[in-house]
């Protein structure tokens, strides 16, 4: 874990997900803010490959690469007007925005470097497909059958509720 | 030197704090929608990094970002059609304009 290509990839990881969050929430055009959106995304996925945890980021890829900003890349085409980036904020807005962000964030980053978290120590095994596919289809402790079929309605009355509401009439 | 966890955490509080901002000064509907994944997002990372170097013989962390993962796509999805059916309605969809729903 802790060679140098491990750290080296690490920082660019770093730098790419600091950088393309901030520019996704300050640029002024918004398929551009999508495009950044998704380069947050794939970072963050490298970060799970990173950590060994394979399938989570394969799960990161597909559902939010794949799936997530394709639609909201359809819908911003669709939905785009000429006059959507005219529209400027009052400097007070913005200001009072900032303050909060940076205000936060100080608080939370000061928290965390000052608490004890307990021993932390990095364990780099990858997690076997076995393990989490028994772990999601089982019904004991630790194991996740019932929200896996909660999951399953929800995703059903989502597909439904956005085919109503979509729908033309 | 090696990477601690706190590094991790430190990533995600600036992409949870961007996401913040976003949020609160953005006027257009879908780019509010952009900084709530954004948000989503550093809270999923969050919980992996807690999982991997707190508790590493468990798998807590590992499935609540999975199963964190499948409904923020639900939500997404329906925001994304009520964003679509407002702007059928209204031509529009800055955030200023969602009182002319009501006429």
């Amino acid at each position: 874990m802790n060679s140098a290509p491990q750290e080296a990839v690490f920082y660019i990881l770093a730098a790419t997900i600091v950088v393309f969050s901030v520019m996704t929430v300050t640029t002024r055009r918004i398929l551009r803010s999508a495009t950044y959106l998704l380069f947050v995304l794939f970072a963050t996925a490298g970060i799970y490959f990173q950590l060994n945890y394979s399938f989570l980021g394969a799960v990161q890829l597909m559902i939010y690469a794949g799936g997530i900003i394709i639609l909201y890349v359809f819908s911003i085409l669709l939905t785009s007007t000429d006059k959507d980036k005219a529209t400027r904020l009052k400097n007070s807005k913005v200001m009072a925005g900032l303050l909060t962000a940076l205000a936060g964030a100080v608080l939370c980053v000061f928290i965390t470097l000052t608490h004890n978290f307990g021993p932390s120590h990095y364990i780099g095994d990858e997690v076997p497909m076995k393990v989490i596919g028994t772990a999601l289809m089982g019904t004991e402790k630790y194991q996740y059958l019932l929200p896996f079929e909660a999951i399953s309605v929800l995703i059903l009355a989502c597909i439904i509720g956005g085919i109503i509401i979509a729908r033309k009439r | 030197m090696e990477i601690h966890m706190e590094y991790y955490l430190v990533i995600s509080t600036i992409m949870f704090f961007a996401g913040i901002y976003g949020f609160i000064t953005r006027r257009n509907l879908l780019a509010i929608l952009i900084s709530i994944e954004l948000i989503l997002n550093s809270v999923d990372m969050n919980f992996v990094v807690f999982n991997r170097y707190l508790f590493p013989e468990q798998m807590e962390g590992l499935f609540f970002s999975l199963f964190a993962i499948g409904i923020s796509a639900c939500e997404t999805a329906v925001a994304i059609a009520i964003i679509i059916n407002i702007y059928r309605n209204i031509r529009n969809i800055q955030a200023k304009n969602l009182n002319q729903l009501k006429d």
